[in-house]
């Protein structure tokens, strides 16, 4: 459990307090999502939360799904090469990518449903490194649960892969780009972009698990209601805390890694 | 300064009040899992289907599992944190022009 106490510590002396720096003392803030995180995960007990449980899908949808992924995969790997080769300083920001999936994706957070489930993660890197790169990061954090935590599975990854490290993060890139485009303010155009993509990810598994186990009498479109009202509805608070958590890291980096360290060509919307 | 700062915590806030509003006053859920719901609806939907499937290792309980869990986010927040701490330390100090 992350120690907020430490962390917000450990950002004290660092603050220097000068006229110029707007958000110098943003970082310290960082650890309020952390200490939101370690109040949640004390209440988390023995729930479980989403994604395709293991042996949940049948087999041929397995497959589907996992050819259907395959792809993204590849494309994100190779994209994430490239990242690096042009600018190996990427590598911090891409490992700062996969950790704040890694935490978002482990917070159990109590919803208006009566139920828990867990927000993503996977908007900040898509809209910091185009969507394909979360393929991969989105595949470390599902493989990391399946194996340690059972949750989720391997023969249910690539269905969840899809939801959550591709359609998730294509529909969050997608609305960001949209809306910075129409001229919202960036903070805007990220809260929209991770909220939006968080949301669709469990309309998704939604329609997975529909299309698996259409409804005997109600067919698929049944089906999908009853699904749609366990995820997604479960999902909207969620989804918005998403876009919230999304917007603070984003700004935080954005303010540290300006101009200096990645010459001003690297967050995505922002190369010149 | 003081500006960010506000917007900072009251963005906060906001988090933690959807998380804490539900419970408040739901005071009769039990806040499962929406998989496990999901669980049932497949059972409710198709009940001749059975997993296929099931996972090579569980943690064998609760604790471990939040053991886990917590594992995930610390790891995580560590790595982030680092990030975070790595960038602010190696930005040009505002206002001065290095040589």
């Amino acid at each position: 459990m992350p120690n907020p106490i430490r962390l917000c510590c450990w950002a004290w002396p660092h603050d220097s307090i000068k006229g110029g720096t707007m958000k110098t003392m943003e970082f310290r803030f960082i650890a309020v999502p952390s200490m939101t995180a370690a109040i949640l995960a004390l209440g988390s007990g023995d729930a479980f939360a989403m994604h395709i449980m293991e042996g949940f899908l049948p087999p041929s949808w397995s497959l589907f799904w996992t050819a259907v992924s395959l792809p993204f995969f590849v494309l994100g790997f190779r994209s994430m090469r490239k990242i690096v080769a042009d600018n190996p300083r990427m590598k911090l920001l891409l490992a700062m990518a996969g950790a704040f999936a890694f935490v978002l994706s482990s917070l159990k957070i109590p919803s208006v449903t009566g139920s828990c489930s867990h927000p993503t993660g996977v908007g900040l890197g898509a809209i910091m490194f185009g969507p394909s790169v979360m393929s991969v990061l989105g595949a470390i954090v599902l493989l990391f649960q399946a194996l340690l935590l059972a949750h989720g599975g391997l023969t249910t990854l690539g269905a969840n892969l899809f939801s959550m490290g591709i359609a998730g993060p294509f529909v969050s890139y997608g609305i960001y780009k949209l809306a910075d485009g129409m001229k919202a303010p960036r903070s805007m155009a990220v809260f929209l972009g991770a909220a939006l993509g968080d949301l669709l990810t469990y309309v998704v598994t939604s329609l997975q698990l529909a299309a698996a186990f259409p409804s005997a009498t109600g067919g698929f479109a049944a089906a999908m209601v009853k699904f749609l009202g366990i995820f997604a509805v479960t999902q909207v608070p969620l989804a918005v805390s998403e876009g919230i958590l999304t917007v603070m890291v984003y700004n935080a980096i954005r303010s540290y890694a300006g101009e200096t360290m990645f010459g001003g060509a690297t967050l995505s919307g922002e190369v010149k | 300064m003081k500006r960010s700062i506000l917007k900072n915590f009251l963005l906060a806030a906001l988090v933690i009040a959807l998380a804490a509003v539900p419970l408040l006053t739901m005071s009769d859920a039990e806040f499962g899992g929406a998989d496990g719901q999901a669980e049932e609806a497949i059972t409710e939907l198709h009940p001749e289907y059975k997993p296929w499937f099931a996972p090579f290792w569980e943690p064998p309980g609760g604790e471990v599992e939040s053991l886990l869990f917590a594992l995930q986010a610390a790891l995580g927040a560590g790595v982030l944190g680092y990030g975070l701490g790595y960038l602010r330390a190696s930005r040009q100090p505002s206002g001065a022009e290095r040589g």
